[in-house]
Formats: C-alpha cells, structure tokens, sequence
C-alpha cells in the first residue's frame, strides 16, 4: 500500500501482468495472432517473445476458431493459456467455441471438468480503424452463462485482474478497450493481483448515478466534473465486472441518488445497458426519482471519418445532456 | 397636537387605526364597549400596533403599565381625550 | 425565449388558486424575486415571485378567475428579447432562434413559481423535449431507425389525466400522506419529483401547527374562496382577504394527523422564573416610545434561536426517516388568524437577528398574515417552530410537530406563581417552556438540556 508509485501505461500494465503470470506458474503460456515475433498488434506483448521464447509466447494463424479451440484443449489438459483474441470484431469466428465449449464442458461433464481459460480481447472504437475493428461487443459475452466477463479500466484492474483470471477454474473473457492502452499514471511499484468482483465508486456523488466502464469511464469521470461545476454532484460506478454484475453497488448508488445513467459505448438495441437498466426498474424501482437514461452508440457501423466516428461514440457533453435531462435541468 | 378634538373624532381615530393595523377587522362593527381582546381576539401584538400608530398620529404615548386598563374602543379613546385635553 | 407562468402548488392541498390581483402589466420589465401577482388560496392572499429577470408577457387568465394548479397564469420573456407580441412573429427574423433555448436551471428547478419553455409558435409534439425527443420513425419494418439519436428519446409527455411522478416521489407521498394532485412538477418533462413532494410537505406544514388553535370560527363574511366551517361560536368573526378558512383547515387536518400518526413525540416542560426578563424589558419598554417597544415573544424566539445552535438535531427535517440538519437556524412563528386556522412563516436567520431587527420582523410577519401579503419562500422552509398562546391564558402548550420539522417549542402565558428562591417561597412571574420533539432524531436527556438552556438565557435577557 504504501509502496513506492511508478509512472505507467495502461499497456505496460497489462504486459506486466502476463510477463508476472508467466513466471508465476509454468502451465501459463500466451496465444494468439501476432503476439510474438511482432508483439502484439498493439505492442501490448513487446519483448515477451525474447524473454519467454516461442514455446510459451506462441503466434497463431489467423483462425480465431482454431486457436481459440486449442486454448480450451490446454485448459483441459491443465493448462493455464491466455488467448489473445486481437479485436472483438474477430472474435465472433470464435464465438462458437466460446459458447459452445469453454462455457459448457464444465456442466456438460457434470462437473468432472473446468475450461481455466483466459481470453483477453482489444475493444472499442477511437482509432479510426473502420467498422470492422472497432466495435464494442461485450454485451455478447455478457449474455453467456458459463463465463466470467471483465472490463479493467484502471491500471490497477489491467495489471491486477489477470492472474485473478488465471487462478479462476471458469472461463474469463477481458475486454481492454483501445483507446485505454495509452493511458499513463501512477501505479504502486508492487501492485499485484485484485478480485475479480466487485463494481467500484469512482468518484462519490449524490445527485445521479453515473454508470460505465472500460473505455467510456473517463469520458464518465470528466462529464461528473463538468457537473459538478453546474452544481451536480454525480457519482461515478465503474462496472469493473460485466457478467456477473455487481447489482448490491448498483442498487445502493441508486438508492442514495435516486437517478441513473448507464454510459455504454455498445449499439443500445439489447446493450448492457439495456440490462443494467432492466435490474434497476426491477429492484429499485420504488427509489427513483426520474427514468433511468442510457448513452450509448449510435446505431450505425462505426465510421472511418474522425468526425463521423466522434460523433458516433458517447462524449462527455451528450453524458453531460442526458445528466441534465435526468435532472429536469435542460 | 390637536387639543380641539372632539371625543368623536378621537373615537374615529382610534378606531380608523385599528382597522390599519388589523384590516381583518375592517368590515366588523365594533361596538365602543367590546372587549377587544375577548370579542375581536386582538392579541398583544395588534395593541402594540394600535398603540404605535396612535402615537404617531396624537403624539400620545400609552406607557406599557396603562396597558390593562384599555380593554375597548371606549377605554383608549377616554384616556386619548384625558391626555390630549391635559396638555 | 416565453416562458408560461403557471399557477404554483403552495401545498399538496392546493388544487386551485385565485387570481386577486396582477401586481405587473404586460410590457413591464421584472427582475428575480419580484412580485407579479396575488393569489388566492387557503393560506390566504400569497404574493408570487419569478425567479428569473424579464419582461411580463401576456395575461393568459384574468383577475378573480379560479383555475387549477398548473394552468398557465401568463407568458414571460427573457430579458433583452421581448417585444411582447413575439409569439404572433411580428419581431424581426433573428429573434426567433431565443424561442428554442432551453431554461436556466432554476427556473425550472423552482417547486414554487414554476415557468416552463413555451411551446414554439406552432406548438409540436416535441416541444417539452426540444433538444432530445427526435426520434425518428423507421421508414419500414426493419432494424434501427436511420439516424438514431445518442441519447434516447426520453419518454414523451402528453397530457396525462394521472399527474406524472417518479416511483419515489410516489413512495414519499404515499408516507406523508399527501396527494400528488395539484403538485408542479419540476422533473423532466414537468414530472413530480421528491424535491416537489418534499417541498410540498414543507408548505403544507407552514399553513399549520400548534396545539391548541385559537377559537374557531366559521365566518359568514368570509370572502369569495370560503366556504364557512361548521361550528358556529357566538363571537362575530372577522374578514379575511382571499382567505379560505374550511381550506386551512383541512391542511392543518392532514399535516397534524400526519404528525400525530407518524412522528414519535417526546414533551418535555420546564417552568422558567421570567422575573428577569420582565422586568429587563418592562424598564426597557418604559424608556421607549411604541415603536421601539418589545413584546416578550421576541424575546422567547431569540432564546430558542441562540440555544438551537447547540442542539443541532432539534432544528432541520425528518426526510423519509433520516434526519437532515439545517445549518441556517429560520424559527417558523406560529400566528393565529382570527376567525380560526394559523400560519407559522420562517424569520429567516432568527439567531443572527438583534432583538430590535427581531421585533421589526415579527411586526411585519403579522401585519402580513393579518392582511395577507405573505411570501411564498417564507411558507416553505421554518427548520423549528414555537408557538406561544401569548395572553390567552393557558399555562402550558404541548404542540404538535409539522412535518418535515422535528421539533416544536412551545410557551405558555407568564403567570405570577409562587417560587422557591433560596428557601423562601416567594412571587416571580413564571411562564412553563415545553418541547415537543421527534423522539427517531433526539433523546429526552438532550431535550433536557436544551429546555434548561433556554430557561437559562431568559435569565439573562441583556444577552439576547
């Protein structure tokens, strides 16, 4: 605790988790398209390759079903592997062995097996990188039982959630949104592992509950301070954990603010945030004060065009709108 | 002050004041031998009122000890003209 | 930019309101706070404040009319762009943008006075939602709407026969006890939030408290609103100006059995050796003229006042159970209204107040409530109230709460007693202090302390 604070990236972190994971515990070892010789698509496995060499650092053809469908083979086997999956978009080629096998076996073999497995995934938009490798999909994970779904936002959830995530006998799909990697600040020079569980107030508040997560919590945290200025006092929940969802926090916030908005940088046709809004009409309706709001993306494939693609994504003045709506203070 | 007026005229006095202070009382006939206090509910207030804005208009200060003794139109008005004829 | 002036909720019992008097014309200009017009209701003839700066538009109901709350009174424009026949689009081109901005916040954030963003000349079923209900229809049946909006439409407003409130202001009314009919809503879209039900709860308390209302009283002169109480007293009963007395007490009805059914009372009462202060202000008195006078009430609120700052959990609000404390220390002074039924409006800041300033204010709170003319902001918001029967003759008063209020102290007429001072019995002036106070947000024992502070500084009335 207090230990000595480094200046990091959220990148750094994350590679310090695995290179942390990899000399924990031989059974770990790295998959995935371009994580070796190149390190990661977004440099995120720089020098992994040299230090722990091919055997635990291994590239993988472009077959997302196929490399993902080893990785559950491993965990079977005893393994720990970590899949790297390099967007979401490419992801769904390895839904069916996500939901089919990693979430099943478990309860399909009553039990005599589990899948350890961890895939860690890019997400989100922000880099101009089209339709096709930006979207947020992690309201599909979320909807698998059998799985556990994650968003780190902070440096200490990006460093300290994977080895949680190994340690997990199920299934652990990490989304780590793009626009995140870059991201520098302190970070406690022995910051180690943290619960995977669990939302956490990032900021206390009491006037509305701001809600988000991964990518979208800054935009978040910045649209609280712009309130804050108007006299708003939000109070900011980082969801932390996707599936399961931490409703005790949600319910408590809301209780205490009454009102709520969920800041979700999916499509909202069947987004979480549709679900999180669905659990507060459910177990707090009695508490509110005004319609829960959601701010979400817009329904289209998201743009190339920097302006389009802007527009596209929740920013801090449509949070700081749709707050104000909330409130009656239009 | 005006030592030429006549009882009526203090008695008109007195009462246009009372309805000042206390306009709720404005559309009431107010008999010159009522109890204000147990007939018109004035409470300490209205009289500190009346008293004040009869000492503006006469000039006659009403010590807080004569208190007891002004219970009705009649009363103030008798001890006004005592005072007005006396100086 | 118009806004509408609409009749404002002083209560959860008001449904309706009278107008008796436009204070402002159209084309006149009106800065925040200032009155524009008086109206009618059961706590008598209430002067209603804007609470942005403008120019007064046009007078949409005329003088004497009774319409519900909520029924738009007038159209207000901002300041600067206002020549008043905006609306029939004779100005200039430019100004027509003004008609699309949205509100300062506290114009709409007001639970009293409450104004709203006319609908645009040819009024659209988007009006209440200007910025963000655009939702655009799918041109066929298939997936998402063409462009849909970031943030979701919200939902519309039409004209509900139900007035719109949240599930918690729903809850909250339901434990008070109130209803929502009749309350402005200040939410989105004009829906009745908790600020309005608890803003409601406190107005509806301020038309209320005490014990022992003086002597009822039907009024057969009672003008236009009245509809005289049953009990028929000998006594002749008085006039009141936009007065509504079988209204008043209805509210008074609500709230007291509200308090009774809900507030835990403790009473405690203490007899206070007043010699001191009798004699303090009747040499006081005695040197001054009239209106430099003071009446021993004053004296009683300014002791009560100095002592809350101690007693912090005896001066704020019960809100749903919680108790939230006031910083500032406004005493709610319990005035009966002949004829029957009582207000208690706020002195505002009672601790800060020098006795003289004190009396000033009190004089100017009563010859208000005697002619009407009270503040809707002084209805809203006593953290305490005391109550005293003044001279009627009673020795002692427990009162009951007003609800959001925890407390409520109460002084009984000073009377000569025989009192035990150093072993003799002798004659003082005594009046019995009591308090009645919530028993969820204090104890008996701080009760305690806080009356014998009280009755200490009433010794000691050159302190006050």
């Amino acid at each position: 605790m207090s230990s000595a604070m480094i200046e990091t990236t959220y990148r750094e972190a994350v590679r310090e988790a695995i290179r942390d994971a990899l000399r924990r515990d031989p059974r770990v070892f790295l998959m995935g398209e371009d994580v070796g010789r190149y390190g990661g698509c977004y440099a995120v496995t720089k020098g992994l390759w040299d230090e722990f060499g091919p055997e635990r650092i291994r590239d993988a053809p472009l077959s997302e079903s196929g490399f993902t469908g080893a990785g559950i083979g491993a965990a079977l086997g005893g393994m720990r592997p970590i899949v790297e999956i390099m967007t979401v978009n490419f992801s769904l080629l390895a839904l069916d062995q996500i939901v089919n096998n990693a979430a099943t076996l478990r309860h399909m073999s009553g039990g005599q097996v589990s899948v350890p497995l961890v895939i860690r995934m890019a997400t989100g938009a922000g880099k101009q990188l089209a339709a096709q490798h930006s979207h947020s999909l992690e309201n599909w994970y979320v909807a698998i039982p059998g799985i556990k779904v994650v968003a780190p936002a902070t440096l200490e959830d990006a460093r300290g959630m994977l080895w949680s995530a190994l340690e997990d006998p199920d299934p652990v799909v990490i989304f780590e949104h793009v626009m995140l990697y870059n991201r520098s600040g302190p970070l406690a020079a022995d910051a180690g592992p943290v619960p995977l569980a669990g939302a956490a107030i990032r900021r206390p508040g009491s006037d509305i509950s701001l809600i988000s997560y991964g990518g979208s919590l800054y935009k978040t945290l910045d649209a609280a301070e712009a309130l804050a200025r108007e006299g708003i006092e939000a109070e900011v929940i980082d969801l932390r954990s996707l599936r399961p969802l931490d409703d005790a926090t949600l319910m408590a916030s809301v209780a205490r603010t009454h009102r709520a908005l969920i800041v979700d940088e999916g499509w909202r046709t069947g987004s979480l945030a549709g679900e999180i809004s669905a659990r507060i009409m459910e177990q707090a309706f009695w508490d509110l004060d005004a319609p829960v709001g959601r701010v979400c993306t817009a329904e289209v494939p998201i743009p190339y065009p920097k302006h389009l693609e802007d527009a596209a994504l929740p920013q801090v003045p449509t949070i700081v709108a749709a707050a104000r709506a909330i409130l009656g203070r239009e | 002050m005006s030592t030429a007026m006549t009882k009526d005229q203090i008695l008109a006095a007195t009462l246009e004041e009372l309805t000042n202070v206390a306009p709720d009382l404005a559309d009431e006939t107010i008999p010159p031998d009522a109890d204000l206090r147990e007939v018109f509910d004035l409470d300490s207030m209205d009289f500190l009122n009346w008293f004040t804005a009869l000492h503006r208009r006469l000039g006659v200060d009403i010590p807080e000890l004569d208190y007891p003794k002004l219970r009705s139109m009649d009363d103030v008005a008798t001890y006004l003209a005592a005072r007005l004829g006396g100086l | 930019m118009i806004s509408l002036y609409r009749m404002p909720s002083l209560g959860a019992d008001m449904e309706a309101g009278t107008l008796i008097e436009w204070v402002l014309q159209p084309g006149q200009t009106f800065a925040k706070g200032d009155v524009i017009a008086v109206v009618e209701t059961q706590k008598g003839a209430i002067e209603v404040e804007v609470f942005h700066d403008g120019v007064m538009g046009r007078q949409l109901i005329e003088v004497g009319q009774t319409v519900p709350v909520g029924t738009p009174l007038a159209e207000l424009e901002a300041a600067m762009v206002t020549p008043p026949d905006q609306r029939t689009g004779v100005q200039s081109g430019g100004l027509t943008e003004v008609l699309s901005e949205s509100l300062p916040a506290d114009m709409t954030a007001s639970a009293i006075g409450v104004t709203e963003a006319a609908p645009p000349l040819a009024p659209s079923p988007q009006a209440p939602f200007p910025k963000l209900s655009t939702p655009v229809a799918p041109s066929s049946g298939e997936s998402p709407p063409r462009s849909a909006p970031l943030i979701p439409p919200s939902p519309s407003m039409p004209e509900a026969v139900d007035p719109r409130a949240s599930p918690a202001a729903r809850r909250l009314a339901q434990q008070r006890g109130l209803s929502l009919d009749g309350l402005v809503g200040t939410g989105p879209g004009g829906a009745i939030v908790l600020a309005d039900v608890r803003s409601a709860a406190v107005a509806l308390a301020s038309g209320t408290p005490q014990a022992a209302p003086r002597a009822p009283a039907p009024s057969p002169t009672v003008p236009p609103l009245a509809t005289p109480a049953a009990s028929a007293t000998a006594g002749r009963r008085p006039a009141h100006p936009g007065l509504d007395l079988a209204a008043m007490r209805q509210a008074i009805a609500a709230a007291m059995a509200h308090a009774k059914r809900e507030i835990p009372h403790y009473y405690l009462s203490q007899d206070v050796d007043l010699t001191p202060a009798s004699d303090w202000l009747a040499q006081r008195n005695a040197e001054l003229p009239p209106e430099r006078r003071l009446l021993m009430g004053v004296l009683f609120i300014k002791a009560v006042a100095l002592t809350l700052k101690g007693f912090p959990e005896l001066n704020g609000f019960d809100r749903e159970g919680r108790f939230e404390p006031s910083a500032a220390i406004h005493v709610g002074c319990a005035t009966a209204i002949r004829g029957g039924g009582l207000v208690a409006p706020a002195i505002h800041d009672t601790d800060h107040l020098d006795l003289d300033t004190l009396m000033a204010k009190l004089r100017d709170l009563v010859a208000r409530v005697r002619s009407g003319g009270l503040r809707a902001s002084e209805l809203a918001d006593p953290t305490i109230t005391v109550s005293s029967l003044g001279e009627r003759g009673v020795d002692r008063l427990y009162g009951i709460i007003y609800p959001p209020q925890v407390a409520i102290v109460g002084f009984g007429t000073p009377r000569p007693a025989p009192w035990v001072l150093e072993d003799r019995v002798v004659p003082r002036q005594v009046v019995t202090v009591t308090l009645a106070a919530d028993h969820r947000h204090s104890d008996g024992h701080r009760g305690a302390l806080f009356l014998a502070q009280v009755a200490q500084r009433l010794h000691e009335p050159e302190n006050l």
